[in-house]
């Protein structure tokens, strides 16, 4: 083991903070403009991988929630309304090219704010933000064709939340599809994770967007709660946890309000016996460990053929153990800081109640910084069906072990959790990952590969995982009104 | 300084291999310049070249060629005051009306480029058959296709015929308006700087109809639109055309308004459905 730790030492290369400037405290971005909160409080950003203060960051209360969402109706109602589908597209192809123009400042800041590896921010966030924002533009003056009727309209004003796992590419799941459907924004970044929204802002600004069509309230829960129940708001997007998920569809019954949500998951991984191991393992390690398991389609259950369980097992932690924890600024680095000391906490009351159900703990050599928020990846073997760490979301760099025998038992152990996001099957049989796909509850299915996401692709979940769909012709539909009959 | 006009073809500006040239004159007859009188052998070569570049083409993820495509309408838009000052002098617009005319040219690229990467979202599906069998329709690029450009629109007219051709992933020779061909070889400029690879789109100047029918009869060309071309002459094309089974767009009984909502079909008309099947079971 440490001759094989050694052969993968890696210099430093660690990534300059220099390239963005964070501001000592921001405002609230309402009407085109950084604004005070009514209440003048407000609240501090970490980064959670040295605790250090990056920024000071103002908390809305009710009345500046109202204020965003008038400034938003004035919008909708006004320049952007009666505003060409064909310029709305310019605008948010604008947005796309000022993304990827000002990528690296992104990464950088996503990084700081949120702690995962540079190396993700810089590769996966920010040019598939970039790219949902293009794709969406095309939309703006094509919407006779999503199937939505000949003329179909924007629903109005949305109120979106988004989570602090991917802080710039939720918001643009959020607002691109929205701003080519002809609607306006107001939208709550995490209170962990608001400092990309914030530089967004200044793009829209750098866009010429019109005041109003995009605004930017920070703040925790309540400020989402006044956002979601604000009598206003035509249209909630939320992405996050189920039982929040569950406090909206309460929230807002008996309103118009049309909602999606996407919320949990619990995703089985299954890897069966003639699948390619390697290339398996491979995508267990990404599926499970991509952003520290901060996904909420994450593989964190593996399935695994009994005929090949101990090869993967062998396989998959002699691959943990060249993992590199630490730094998320640092090029080489694979898993970077857990988010929050809450979210810590959590991963470790799961784990714990792992362990306590019986299950069996292992971890590579890892050593863990001092400052900041670190979990090592974690596996459980010998996991029951009926364990908590088998049942619930962890969010975090924890994969449980289950076995099966047969591709039925497969396909009950898999559906077996209230949720439904997301599914991955390896194996070389074109036919058994076509048989398999249809039997799954989820609302995407990976074969052969794990965590893809793409602006055309639909996603969303089954069952407690949500309703609703973001990107492709089917995420267009939950930001318009049909003119069917 | 005048500039030379000259042919587009695989990414560079030849003249025309016949040495010839005609020229070319303002709405009220007056000298503008002389543009490359296009042979049958400019045309195979253009063919010769289209066909090198559909592979490529074809084959780049439909965001990237969407990437592209937009690129071309911000290289265009940069080039407004030129466009506009060809497009008067062609078609002896008053600046304002050629104004509007060039907008509506950019905005036709940005819409045609918009639709790379959701054509297969619109125009494809999977198809409930009844078995144990996946079974999945997409569109794919025709491959070459050759485009007679309409006679009295020099860039908008010129810009709605091309720019399907490409958005679905196929490539293109391009006759221009032959009375008005000097719009289009500037467009030749704004392609050959936008990150369109050579070959993808290759423009041919000269008289419609003596290039068309060895485009027409051209066993390498999958797809011929007529637009550009009267009524008379486009039956003995379509004859032509039949050799290799073209896939034929008739021109219309008089020069469209190409300010009107293109809709999918010059789109959908250089597109081929796939279907694929596969087995489902354990």
């Amino acid at each position: 083991m440490t001759s094989e730790r050694r052969a993968f030492a890696y210099a430093p290369a660690p990534e300059s903070r220099a390239l963005v400037d964070i501001k000592p405290s921001y405002g609230l971005f309402v009407g085109g403009e950084f604004v005070d909160p009514a209440d003048g409080t407000s609240f501090k950003t970490i980064s959670p991988s040295s605790e250090e203060v990056l920024a000071e960051v103002a908390e809305a209360g009710p009345a500046d929630v109202d204020r965003a969402v008038r400034a938003a109706r004035r919008a909708f109602t006004g320049p952007w309304g009666r505003m060409r589908a064909a310029e709305r597209a310019k605008y948010v192809f604008r947005l796309a090219r000022l993304i990827q123009e000002r990528a690296r400042e992104l990464a950088v800041l996503e990084t700081l704010d949120n702690g995962k590896p540079i190396r993700e921010s810089r590769d996966v966030d920010v040019p598939t933000a970039a790219a949902h924002f293009f794709y969406h533009a095309g939309w703006a003056d094509k919407l006779a064709y999503a199937g939505l009727g000949p003329d179909p309209k924007p629903i109005g004003v949305a109120g979106q939340v988004i989570p602090w796992n991917f802080p710039l590419l939720m918001l643009s799941w959020k607002i691109a599809p929205a701003l080519a459907a002809g609607n306006t924004v107001v939208l709550k970044p995490a209170e962990t994770t608001p400092l990309t929204a914030l530089l967004f802002a200044e793009l829209c600004q750098q866009a010429d967007l019109p005041p109003g069509v995009v605004n930017i309230v920070t703040g925790a829960g309540a400020t989402g709660q006044a956002l979601v129940e604000h009598p206003d708001v035509d249209k909630v997007a939320f992405t996050g946890s189920t039982d929040v998920g569950k406090a909206i569809a309460r929230a807002i019954a008996g309103t118009d309000k049309r909602v999606t949500l996407e919320l949990g998951g619990k995703a089985a991984n299954i890897v069966f016996d003639d699948a390619p191991i390697d290339q398996a393992v491979e995508g267990i390690v990404n599926g499970i460990f991509f952003n520290q398991g901060h996904v909420c389609c994450a593989g964190s259950r593996l399935l695994v053929q009994e005929s090949v369980y101990d090869e993967v097992l062998d396989s998959l932690r002699r691959r943990l153990g060249t993992l590199r924890l630490g730094d998320p600024m640092d090029k080489n680095t694979d898993i970077g800081a857990i988010n929050s000391l809450a979210q810590l906490q959590r991963i470790r009351e799961l784990t714990d109640a792992g362990e306590a159900d019986g299950a069996e703990r292992w971890s590579p050599p890892c050593e863990l910084p001092e400052q900041g928020f670190w979990f090592p990846p974690t596996v459980f073997t010998g996991v029951g069906q009926s364990s908590r760490i088998a049942q619930e979301e962890i969010f975090g760099p924890v994969l449980s072990v289950l076995t099966f025998r047969t591709p039925d038992e497969a396909v009950a152990k898999a559906n077996n959790t209230p949720y439904g996001l997301s599914a991955g099957v390896w194996t070389e049989k074109g036919s058994r990952i076509l048989w398999m796909a249809s039997k799954l509850r989820a609302g995407v299915v990976w074969a052969n590969t794990f965590n893809r996401f793409d602006p055309t692709s639909p996603f969303g979940g089954y069952k407690e995982s949500g309703f609703g769909r973001e990107g492709g012709r089917q995420g267009m539909a939950a930001y318009l009104r049909s003119t069917d009959a | 300084m005048r500039k030379t006009y000259k042919l587009y073809i695989g990414g560079a500006f030849p003249r025309s291999e016949s040495g010839r040239s005609y020229a070319v004159t303002d709405s009220r007859g007056r000298f503008l310049a002389n543009a490359a009188q296009g042979s049958r052998k400019d045309a195979r070569d253009a063919v010769v070249a289209a066909r090198k570049a559909f592979g490529g083409w074809s084959g780049t993820t439909a965001y990237n060629r969407g990437q592209v495509l937009y690129r071309v309408a911000e290289v265009l838009e940069g080039r407004r005051d030129q466009f506009v000052a060809e497009v008067a002098a062609a078609e002896g617009l008053a600046p304002r009306a050629a104004g509007a005319t060039v907008d509506a040219a950019i905005d036709r690229w940005v819409w045609y480029a918009g639709w790379t990467d959701k054509l297969t979202q619109v125009l494809g599906n999977a198809n409930p058959v009844a078995g144990p069998y996946f079974n999945l329709s997409v569109p794919e690029p025709t491959g070459v296709v050759a485009v007679l450009a309409p006679q009295a629109s020099s860039l908008l007219g010129l810009v709605s015929v091309v720019a399907p051709v490409l958005a679905g992933g196929s490539t293109c020779v391009v006759v221009a308006s032959s009375a008005r061909p000097l719009p289009a070889v500037t467009l030749g400029e704004v392609l050959a700087t936008s990150d369109v690879p050579g070959g993808v789109i290759n423009i041919l100047t000269g008289a419609v109809a003596e290039i068309a029918p060895w485009l027409a009869s051209h066993a390498d060309v999958n797809g011929i639109d007529l637009c550009g071309t009267d009524l008379a002459d486009a039956v003995d094309l379509e004859r032509a055309a039949a050799g290799n089974v073209k896939r034929v767009l008739r021109p219309p009984a008089s020069e469209s308004d190409w300010s009107a909502d293109p809709g999918l079909t010059r789109l959908t008309a250089w597109l081929e459905t796939k279907t694929v099947w596969h087995p489902m079971g354990v």
